[in-house]
C-alpha cells in the first residue's frame, strides 16, 4: 500500500519536475503554431467557408428576403413581395448594389444581371404600385416561377451551388440536382486530367530519379556530393526561369526542333511545346530534386554489406539488387513519390506556359476565378475539391504503405 | 518595364506611404498595365504631369486583376489612388461598387466622350483594337478579311488566337456572314452560340491559343502562326523592332481603356485634378505618339497629328468595319459561355 502510494507520488514529482522543461519547449514551439495557425489553419477555415456562404442577395434585397420566407413557393408571389422587391431595388440602384445581386443570381439564371439592372433603374423611377404589374410588365421573368424559387434561394445565408457546381451539376429552380449538359461539364473532367498529370509527372520522376540516387551513393563521395550538388542547383532557379527555359527549349523553332531536324530523325518540326508530352516533361524537370532526395536519404542509410553478403550467399547481381537492396528503398520511394503527387496537383504556372488548352489544370483554373471573374465561391470550391481529394489520396497512401513505410529524410 | 533601381525607389516610397501619410500630399499613386503600355503612358501623362505640378508618380503594374482592388479594399488599405482598368474590369468593377462614384463635372464633360467609354464611375482614355494581322515578309498575298481567318484552303498553317471566348466568338458569326451589328443578338440566342461554336471548330485543330499580349506577335515572328488575332498596339510595336507585320483592320473589335478611382481612396481631388489633365484634348492626343491607341474624345481624337493618326483603330480609313465589345452582354453570358468554351478547348 505504501509503496504503491510512494510509487504514484514518485511518477507525480517526475512530471512535476518535468513541467518547466515542457513549457519551455511549448513556448518555444508558440511562434511556429502560431504561425502556422495565422497562414494555414485560418486561411483554410476561410477557404471552406468561402465555398458555401452567400451574402450577397440577402445584403442588396433584405426586405424581399424576408417577404419570400413566409411564400409557399408555389406560385409567382403577390404584391407584398413585390412591393418590398421594389423598397431594395430602389435603395439597391442608389448605392449601385443591384449588380451585385444581379450577378449572384445570374450564375444559376443566366439574363438575371441585367433583368436586375433595369428593374433597379425602373424601381428608382417609381414611386407607387401595384408593383407586380409593374415588374412583370418590364419583363415577362417577373411573373414566371422559376425566377422566385431561384431569388428564395439565393436569399438564404448558405448555398451549395459553388460545391454542386465544381462537381458538375446544377440544381434546377425546383430544387432538383442533375448533371449539367455534357458541353458545360467541365469540372470532374478537369480533376480526372490533374491527377492524371500529376500520376504521370510521378511515374516519371521515379523512372529518372530511382537510378540517378542510386548513383549517388554508390560512388565516391567526392563525386557523390558533386552530383547531389547538381541535383540541388536547379532550386536555386526561380520556376518560372525554369519554365520558361523549356518554352525556349520545346517551341517549334527551337533547340529540340532543331536537332532532331538536323540528325533526321524526323522529317518535319514536332509539335512538343503546348501539348501534354512539354507540360509532363517540363513538369518531371522541376520535381525531380522532390523525388530524388528521399529515396537516396532512404538508400544512403542500406549497409551496402547486405548485397555482398547476398552476392556470397550466391545471388546473382540483378536477384540481389532487385530482392535485398530495393525492398528496403520502398519508404523513400513511396515518400517520394508522394511529395512529387501532392505537389504536381497544384501546379499552375507550368501547365499554363508550356501547356496547350487541354493540359490546362484545376490551379489554373482557381487563378482565373479568383482574378478576373471575381468568383471566389466557385474557386473556393474548387479548392475544397482539390484539398479533399488530395487528403482521399494521402489517406489511400498511408493505408496501402503504412506509415512506417514511408520516411521522408 | 521597370528598372530594378526604380523598383526599389517605387518600394521605399510605398514604405514612407504607409508610414507617413502626411508625406503622401506630394504624390499620386498610379497602378496600370505595364509593359510599352505603361511607359506610353509615363511619357504622354505622369512626366508632363510631374513638371507641371510638381506631384510625383508611385507606378504599380498589374495585369487586369481586379481581384487586387477588391482584396485591397476589403483589407481596408486603399494605398492607389487611381488605376487603369480594362473594359470588363470598368464594368464589373463599377457594378460591384469597387470603384468611387464620379462627380463628371470635376472630369470634363460626359458628352465629349463616345458613347460606351465612360460611365458612373470610369472615365475612358483610349480606344484599343483586336484584329486580324499577319507577317509580310512571308505572306505576300495576305488575308483581306475575317472570314480569311477561317479559311484554312486558301491560307494553311495555324492561326493565333485569344485563349478567350470574348473576340472569337464574335469573329466566328463574322466570318459566317452574319453582321457585325447583329452578333450579339445572335450570340444571346443558343442557335446563335451553337453557330459560332460550329464555325470555330472547323479551325479548331490549326489553332494555337496565346494569353498574353506580346505572346501573339512572337508567335508570328517565330513562323508558328501564318496569321494571329492581336491587339493592334502590340504588332505595331513589334514593327517598330524591324519586322513587316501587317493589320486586317476588317470587322476589327474595338475596346477602351479606363481611369478609375478605388473606393476609399485618399487623395480624391488630387485624383480627380490629374484625370482631367490626362484626357484634356492636348495631353490625351499626345498619347498615339509613343503607342497606337486612339482617344476616346472627339475633341482630343481630332487634335491627333496626322503621322500617328493613320495607325489608329479610330482613324477614318480603319474604323469603317468596326464594332465595340458589348461588355453588358459579356455580363450576362460570360459566365456560361467561358465554361463552355473551356470544355470545348479541351474536347
Amino acid at each position: 500500500m505504501s509503496a504503491a502510494l510512494a510509487g504514484r507520488d514518485l511518477a507525480r514529482a517526475v512530471r512535476r519536475s518535468a513541467r518547466p522543461a515542457q513549457r519551455v519547449a511549448f513556448l518555444l514551439g508558440l511562434p511556429a503554431l502560431l504561425f502556422l495557425f495565422v497562414a494555414f489553419v485560418a486561411p483554410l477555415g476561410a477557404l471552406l467557408s468561402a465555398a458555401v456562404e452567400n451574402p450577397e442577395v440577402r445584403q442588396v434585397l433584405p426586405q424581399t428576403a424576408a417577404a419570400l420566407a413566409q411564400w409557399d413557393g408555389a406560385s409567382t408571389p403577390d404584391e407584398p413581395v413585390f412591393a418590398a422587391l421594389a423598397a431594395d431595388l430602389k435603395r439597391a440602384n442608389e448605392d449601385k448594389t443591384a449588380a451585385l445581386a444581379g450577378k449572384r443570381l445570374n450564375y444559376e439564371m443566366p439574363g438575371m444581371r441585367s433583368k436586375m439592372l433595369s428593374a433597379a433603374r425602373m424601381a428608382g423611377g417609381a414611386s407607387a404600385g401595384p408593383f407586380r404589374e409593374m415588374f412583370i410588365a418590364k419583363d415577362p421573368a417577373w411573373g414566371a416561377l422559376e425566377t422566385w424559387q431561384v431569388i428564395a434561394r439565393t436569399a438564404k445565408p448558405y448555398t451549395l451551388y459553388y460545391l454542386l457546381t465544381a462537381l458538375d451539376l446544377q440544381q434546377a429552380p425546383d430544387g432538383s440536382i442533375s448533371r449539367v449538359d455534357a458541353e458545360n461539364a467541365i469540372f470532374l473532367s478537369l480533376l480526372a486530367r490533374t491527377l492524371w498529370i500529376a500520376a504521370m509527372v510521378t511515374i516519371g520522376t521515379v523512372v529518372l530519379g530511382f537510378p540517378c540516387a542510386y548513383i549517388i551513393t554508390i560512388t565516391p563521395p567526392a563525386v557523390g556530393r558533386i552530383m547531389l550538388l547538381l541535383v540541388l542547383l536547379p532550386l536555386w532557379t526561380s520556376l518560372l526561369v525554369r519554365t520558361t527555359a523549356w518554352v525556349v527549349l520545346l517551341q517549334t523553332d527551337g533547340v529540340i526542333n532543331d536537332i532532331l531536324l538536323w540528325t533526321g530523325l524526323t522529317a518535319h518540326r514536332l509539335q512538343l511545346i503546348f501539348s501534354r508530352f512539354g507540360t509532363v516533361t517540363a513538369m518531371v524537370h522541376i520535381q525531380l530534386p522532390f523525388t530524388i532526395l528521399p529515396i537516396y536519404s532512404v538508400m544512403r542509410g542500406i549497409s551496402p554489406s547486405q548485397i555482398r553478403a547476398a552476392r556470397s550467399l550466391g545471388a546473382p547481381a540483378l536477384s540481389a539488387f532487385w530482392r535485398v537492396y530495393a525492398p528496403q528503398t520502398l519508404p523513400g520511394v513511396v515518400a517520394g513519390g508522394l511529395i512529387t503527387f501532392i505537389l504536381s496537383l497544384g501546379y499552375y504556372i507550368t501547365p499554363a506556359l508550356v501547356g496547350g488548352p487541354a493540359d490546362q489544370m484545376i490551379s489554373n483554373f482557381i487563378s482565373t476565378y479568383i482574378n478576373r471573374d471575381l468568383n471566389w465561391g466557385l474557386a473556393s470550391a474548387l479548392g475544397v475539391v482539390l484539398l479533399a481529394v488530395t487528403l482521399a489520396i494521402y489517406g489511400a497512401f498511408l493505408r496501402i504503405a503504412g506509415p512506417d513505410r514511408m520516411r521522408f529524410g | 518595364m521597370m528598372t530594378g533601381r526604380t523598383t526599389l525607389l517605387g518600394l521605399t516610397a510605398a514604405a514612407c506611404l504607409t508610414a507617413l501619410p502626411a508625406f503622401a500630399q506630394g504624390q499620386l499613386s498610379v497602378m496600370s498595365f505595364g509593359g510599352a503600355y505603361q511607359a506610353a503612358q509615363r511619357s504622354s501623362f505622369f512626366e508632363p504631369y510631374t513638371a507641371k505640378t510638381g506631384i510625383k508618380f508611385v507606378e504599380q503594374e498589374y495585369g487586369g486583376e481586379i481581384a487586387k482592388i477588391k482584396a485591397m479594399e476589403q483589407a481596408g488599405g486603399v494605398t492607389l489612388d487611381v488605376i487603369d482598368v480594362d473594359g470588363p474590369g470598368a464594368q464589373q468593377g463599377c457594378d460591384e461598387g469597387l470603384y468611387e462614384k464620379l462627380d463628371w463635372p470635376k472630369v470634363g464633360d460626359r458628352k465629349d466622350w463616345q458613347p460606351g467609354t465612360e460611365n458612373d464611375c470610369a472615365v475612358g482614355t483610349i480606344v484599343y483594337a483586336t484584329v486580324l494581322a499577319y507577317d509580310g515578309d512571308k505572306l505576300k498575298d495576305g488575308p483581306k478579311t475575317m472570314a480569311d481567318l477561317f479559311d484554312t484552303k486558301k491560307f494553311p498553317g495555324k492561326r493565333g488566337l485569344w485563349k478567350n471566348p470574348v473576340s472569337n466568338l464574335e469573329f466566328a458569326l463574322i466570318a459566317d456572314g452574319v453582321s457585325n451589328k447583329d452578333v450579339y443578338k445572335m450570340l444571346a440566342t443558343k442557335a446563335g452560340q451553337d453557330r459560332a461554336f460550329k464555325k470555330l471548330d472547323s479551325i479548331k485543330k490549326d489553332v494555337v491559343w496565346w494569353e498574353a499580349g506580346a505572346q501573339a506577335p512572337s508567335l508570328l515572328a517565330s513562323g508558328e502562326v501564318v496569321m494571329t488575332t492581336a491587339w493592334n498596339g502590340r504588332i505595331f510595336n513589334a514593327n517598330k523592332e524591324g519586322k513587316h507585320f501587317k493589320i486586317v483592320w476588317d470587322n476589327e473589335l474595338l475596346d477602351a481603356d479606363y481611369w478609375v478611382i478605388p473606393k476609399g481612396a485618399k487623395n480624391l481631388d488630387a485624383s480627380y485634378a490629374f484625370i482631367k489633365f490626362s484626357t484634356s484634348p492636348d495631353v490625351l492626343s499626345n498619347f498615339p505618339k509613343y503607342i497606337p491607341y486612339g482617344p476616346v474624345t472627339g475633341a482630343a481624337a481630332k487634335a491627333v497629328a496626322a503621322e500617328y493618326a493613320v495607325n489608329l483603330p479610330t482613324s477614318p480609313a480603319n474604323v469603317a468595319t468596326a464594332f465595340a465589345t458589348d461588355y453588358g452582354f459579356w455580363g450576362d453570358q460570360g459566365e456560361e459561355l467561358r465554361k463552355r468554351f473551356t470544355t470545348w478547348l479541351a474536347q
